[in-house]
């Protein structure tokens, strides 16, 4: 089997998909005797060969508790950990390590920012402005933080297209808004907000911004000093790696104004009962013993795709939306949910009056995989007044044909549902 | 493809596109909602009670081609059936979906086991049987149903 790690002339490498397919055992099945297509890479992505056994070799040879003990294996694991971390800082082009907390995911990386910086600067009155196209995660947080702290929540409106509305902008970041959290790419929709001036319009008025980048880190390049955004998310299962892993990224000096999130062992310099002096950065964040192999697993995923390249993985992305868009336009009973000029690989549609589930089903037995639903993302549903919506979203395995099987798929539907 | 068509037979995409006592009633007894959150399947369920006689059924609102179907099924099976013999039903439903046994459907009853073939399909036993817990729920007084 060719493997992408075993290639010597790495800085020609362009992505064929054909070839990066073979590094990831999982397309070795056939479900419901088909080959298997996989199109929900928005929910979850599929690992390759390097990170399993990254993880592997991390349990047969390393694994113990990082930065407590003297002995071999502590040290091992203390300094593979530390290295993806260093791994994670260079993939965002973040300034230093202490900016790079390990989370369980984009969720709890909001949450913690919630409830550490929100839960610090906000009062009665004060705003958090979130956008229409927000995931349930960059939702619900702010929700009981404006709950407990008598703040309000505001909403960045959005058009037919699936576009934000920036001509609101200016009115809704007030000299009471506190803090900006948006989505980069929207996992319901496909839509790639405009996130440089979103942060540049918030900072002329003094606003932090929180970057949901769980849809975008996996796909386009991404560079936190250029962006000069204050907070980025992003998961590890999203991304070619572990679930249970996940990143917050944080400006320093705002980590240092935090206060803790949890409290705990390795979060700590010192404790007595009277006083307990915090660790320093990043280690305040991180109470109990974190997800080792999850975090090295992770940093294994960023290497396999930075090796490819994000700007190469960028455009050729960017190639198969638009090839599967105008396949699908083509099915004249498809009607495609989401239609902004800037669209990262995720393509919302609805066939005829089929309901999503029942689309789901069918293309499941063909051995395709679509998500099907609200994907956490209600308010966008009912801006456009549906239940739900079928999605297709691509990663770097995927090609043409498999757009193809998927179009044959929805001839299925139709004949079914004729 | 044969699961498949199990699944779908002919009968059952008629209910969908033609669904019995889609309608919602003027003077209901009992009313309930149900609303099944993961794939956003949601319908009002009206019963007009009298003598413990389930007199008139309508459903409303909108989901899949299975729960549509099952709503339509089960409304048009119940319809003149009392409590007893209606939450009856719902057990024999329950378990021709766990273990495929239809033994206990006689009569205009058992064209509700057209919907066997959801047994084949895990992910979707909710859709059949979100319309029957409404129907418990109404029954019970309560008037909100989800499924988890
Ligand atoms: C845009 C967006 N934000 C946040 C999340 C939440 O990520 P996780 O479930 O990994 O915490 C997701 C994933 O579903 C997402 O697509």
């Amino acid at each position: 089997m060719q493997q992408l790690e075993n290639r010597d002339n790495e800085s020609e490498y362009s992505l064929t998909p054909h070839v990066i397919r073979n590094d990831f055992p999982v397309f070795r099945q056939r479900i419901h005797g088909k080959p298997f297509i996989y199109l929900d890479n928005a929910a979850s992505t599929q690992n390759p060969t390097s990170v399993i056994e990254r993880v592997k070799k991390y349990y047969e040879e390393e694994h113990s508790n990082v930065h407590r003990g003297v002995h071999t294996l502590s040290q091992r694991a203390t300094e593979s950990f530390e290295k993806s971390r260093e791994v994670v800082r260079s993939f965002l082009n973040a300034k230093s390590t202490k900016e790079i907390i390990f989370v369980r995911g984009t969720t709890e990386a909001i949450n913690l920012v919630a409830k550490t910086y929100g839960k610090q600067i906000l009062s009665a009155g004060d705003e958090i402005l979130i956008s229409g196209l927000e995931h349930h995660s960059n939702i619900v947080p702010w929700q009981i933080l404006c709950n407990e702290t008598g703040a309000r929540l505001k909403v960045i409106p959005i058009n037919k297209k699936g576009e934000l509305i920036l001509d609101e902008l200016p009115k809704l970041l007030t000299n009471r808004t506190r803090l900006l959290a948006v989505v980069h790419i929207s996992n319901a929709l496909g839509t790639i907000n405009p996130i440089e001036y979103l942060i540049k319009e918030a900072h002329k008025k003094g606003i932090p911004v929180l970057v949901d980048g769980a849809q975008s880190a996996p796909h386009i390049p991404i560079d936190v000093q250029k962006l000069d955004c204050d907070f980025f998310a992003f998961s590890g299962h999203k991304l070619y790696g572990p679930t249970g892993i996940g990143i917050l990224y944080a400006k320093e000096h705002l980590l240092e104004s935090m206060p803790p999130f949890q409290g705990g062992g390795d979060m700590i310099k010192s404790v007595t009962f009277e006083k307990t002096i915090y660790n320093d950065l990043p280690f305040k964040f991180e109470a109990g013993t974190p997800n080792v192999s999850g975090a090295i697993g992770l940093a294994e995923a960023i290497n396999y795709i930075t090796r490819i390249g994000m700007d190469t993985i960028a455009v050729f992305e960017k190639t198969l939306v638009h090839y599967a868009t105008k396949r699908l336009l083509e099915c004249n009973d498809v009607r495609i949910i989401g239609e902004s000029k800037e669209k990262g690989g995720v393509i919302s549609f609805l066939v005829g009056d089929v309901h999503p589930h029942d689309i789901g089903t069918i293309l499941d037995e063909e051995g395709i995989a679509v998500r099907t639903g609200h994907h956490c993302a209600q308010p966008v549903m009912q801006f456009f007044g549906i239940p739900a919506t079928a999605r297709v979203s691509f990663g770097i395995y995927n090609t043409k044909e498999d757009v193809d099987h998927l179009i044959e798929g929805l001839k299925k539907i139709k004949k079914v549902f004729n | 493809m044969e699961k498949l068509s199990e699944l779908y037979q002919e009968i059952i995409l008629d209910h969908n596109k033609n669904p019995k006592n889609f309608k919602r009633l003027e003077h209901p007894t009992h009313t309930a909602e149900g609303y099944n959150p993961l794939c956003g399947d949601h319908y009002i369920l009206d019963l007009y009670v009298e003598n413990g006689k389930i007199i008139d059924i309508g459903f409303s609102g909108k989901g899949c081609a299975i729960s549509k179907s099952s709503a339509s099924l089960m409304t048009s099976c119940i319809k003149g059936d009392s409590i007893e013999e209606a939450k009856n039903l719902f057990e024999q439903f329950r378990l021709m979906l766990k273990e495929e046994n239809i033994s206990g459907f006689i009569g205009k009853k058992a064209k509700i086991t057209v919907l066997r073939g959801v047994k084949a399909f895990p992910t979707r036993i909710k859709c059949a049987t979100l319309i029957w817990h409404t129907l418990k729920s109404a029954l019970e007084g309560n008037t909100k149903t989800t499924t988890e």
